[in-house]
């Protein structure tokens, strides 16, 4: 049935037992995402390495979706550039919104996250932690957190 | 026990000819049979609603209260006469203490604006209570942000239950007005509110009862209340959306300026003075919403027709079930226990979250609610960052409490 498309495996699993989940200190960018539909929250820390995301960890409570979202994409976007990682949260986009979007190889576990576009409340769980990605990427002092918001 | 009684007694309501006069609850969502449990968000409609509504819309729509044609007086005997049926409807001593709004929220901030705000100086207090709907806390913020005046917050206690003597301790001097929830909607807590109505009006305290989740539960006659305003939506008490009450006392609503300027709520304009109407239609600027007041007037009609206390008798003993059958459930945590609730739970299940459950009930055809239901304050009370929320109407069944259960089962097998 549809529900086993939405919570795969991998999606199950990363929920379970979520990558890099924790606080990063010091960290070079920050940010803040709140989904306030649902009372999702979380906190993205970074360490960049020049232009390159080193190290990356996510903290705060949320629905398995965007958990599992969140762990994903701390592990696809660790080691890649800034600009690399913003390409990525293009075509993860197009993946959770455009019925007609061809599963991207370079997407690889991310893919997981295709169910999600048959249930259209809940693209918002999944794409928060991108949201709160390019808002660190784009803030370079992790003290002065920025909030985003999905509404 | 009395379980077993009130199902004998819910007996005598017939649930499948009630079903039968909603369309909706035919339906099929994703192959089953639709579970409707949502209702503290949004009741369905009646035919009777449906009829009333589609009968104006093709027969007799116009503006109204302003023209000399047929149609026109048509329209403004619809609309008028679902107000005079609102005023039998909890009792008020005359129409003119019926003012259509939009909805709950704009009743709120109606009285709000109109009545604290003229009245609020600096250091004056509005008391409240823990576990109101934003509705009744934001509009009464905004009013202390532009006169000065304080938000006083009367205590909740683990089980979700507002206490008297908590709130009369807060009942000062300052106070100039006491709002708060008929019924909770996150919590379906019901609040003793003759008790603390007489309390306030012992000191003089204005009172605002949030009557959004009570009216589809219970006979609410504002003169045994003896509040001095009391604000309900029409789409939770099976009528459309767009269109509520605000009943207030003629004596308070006289006093007060006009809210929203325009048509309707005028007598005569001129560049140099304008005349406001007289009540109700000083607070009813611009063309209303014609069609939701006429399918309001019908929803009252048909809670009129029924037997409300063998509905409420059913409703009653939904809970009761409900609670009997989610408190066997391992890691669910029914979150707001009062002695006295509406027909309605709350809950989290231990590694499932709301928003998960919520997506996985509704492949099952059962829609609930998931989220802080606007009522963040509860949540950070209980330290929650949402909860799962089934609340019943009188059509609901047994059968579908049951489904409910079997769902929340799945899900936990599917997280564990």
């Amino acid at each position: 049935m549809e529900l086993n498309d939405l919570y795969r495996d991998v999606i199950l699993d990363h929920n379970r037992k979520p990558r890099n989940f924790g606080v990063l200190e010091p960290a070079d960018a920050a940010a803040e995402g709140f989904n306030p539909m649902c009372g999702d929250r979380l906190t993205l820390r970074l360490k960049l390495d020049d232009d390159r995301i080193s190290d990356i960890r996510f903290e705060g409570q949320g629905c398995a979706i965007s958990t599992a979202s969140a762990s994903l994409m701390t592990e696809a976007v660790k080691g890649r550039t800034r600009g690399e990682a913003l390409r990525l949260f293009d075509r993860v986009h197009q993946l959770l919104t455009d019925d007609a979007a061809p599963a991207a190889e370079e997407l690889g576990k991310l893919a997981a996250l295709s169910g999600v576009r048959e249930y259209p409340a809940r693209v918002k769980c999944a794409s928060l932690c991108w949201h709160t990605l390019a808002s660190a990427l784009k803030s370079a002092d992790p003290k002065s957190l920025p909030a985003v918001s999905t509404e | 026990m009395n379980n077993i009684a009130l199902a004998n007694r819910s007996s005598e309501f017939d649930v499948s000819a009630v079903r039968r006069q909603f369309p909706v609850l035919a339906r099929m969502v994703r192959g089953q049979p639709l579970a409707y449990l949502d209702n503290g968000a949004s009741s369905q409609r009646p035919n009777a609603v449906i009829a009333a509504v589609d009968d104006y819309e093709r027969h007799h729509h116009a503006n109204i209260h302003r023209g000399v044609h047929t149609l026109s007086q048509e329209a403004t005997a619809l609309y008028e006469s679902a107000r005079d049926r609102l005023t039998e409807f909890v009792n008020a001593r005359s129409r003119n203490e019926i003012i259509f709004v939009r909805g709950t929220t704009e009743a709120i901030n109606l009285v709000a604006q109109s009545y604290a705000r003229p009245l609020l100086k600096a250091h004056d207090e509005i008391l409240i209570t823990h576990l109101e709907h934003h509705a009744n806390i934001v509009p009464w913020q905004m009013v202390c942000e532009q006169t000065g005046a304080k938000l006083v917050v009367a205590p909740i206690d683990s089980r979700g239950e507002v206490h008297v003597d908590a709130v009369l301790e807060l009942m000062g001097p300052r106070t100039r007005l006491f709002a708060c929830a008929h019924v909770s909607n996150a919590l379906g807590t019901v609040l003793p509110v003759r008790r603390l109505i007489a309390a306030a009006k012992a000191r003089g305290i204005v009172t605002l009862i949030d009557g959004a989740q009570a009216v589809p539960h219970m006979h609410i006659d504002v003169q045994e209340l003896d509040c001095d305003f009391y604000a309900f939506s029409g789409h939770k008490m099976f009528g459309p959306t767009g269109v509520g009450v605000l009943y207030g006392r003629e004596q308070l609503l006289e006093r007060m300026p006009p809210w929203q300027g325009g048509g309707e709520m005028i007598l005569s304009v001129t560049f140099a003075k304008t005349t406001y109407n007289g009540l109700p239609n000083k607070f009813e600027a611009g063309t209303p919403n014609i069609s939701g007041g006429v399918g309001l007037g019908a929803a009252v009609d048909f809670l009129r027709g029924m037997d409300r206390n063998a509905a409420h008798a059913h409703e009653t003993a939904l809970l009761a079930h409900a609670t009997r059958v989610l408190s066997k459930i391992p890691q669910l945590h029914i979150v707001g226990t009062a002695s006295d609730k509406a027909s309605l739970v709350s809950f989290t299940v231990d590694n499932v979250h709301p928003h998960d459950l919520g997506t996985i009930l509704d492949e099952d055809g059962i829609a609930i609610r998931t989220g802080h239901h606007c009522a963040m304050p509860v949540m950070d009370f209980f330290k929650l960052p949402a909860t799962a929320r089934a609340s019943f109407a009188f059509y609901n069944t047994f059968e579908e409490i049951d489904r409910l259960a079997a769902g929340i089962e799945r899900a936990r097998k599917l997280f564990a």
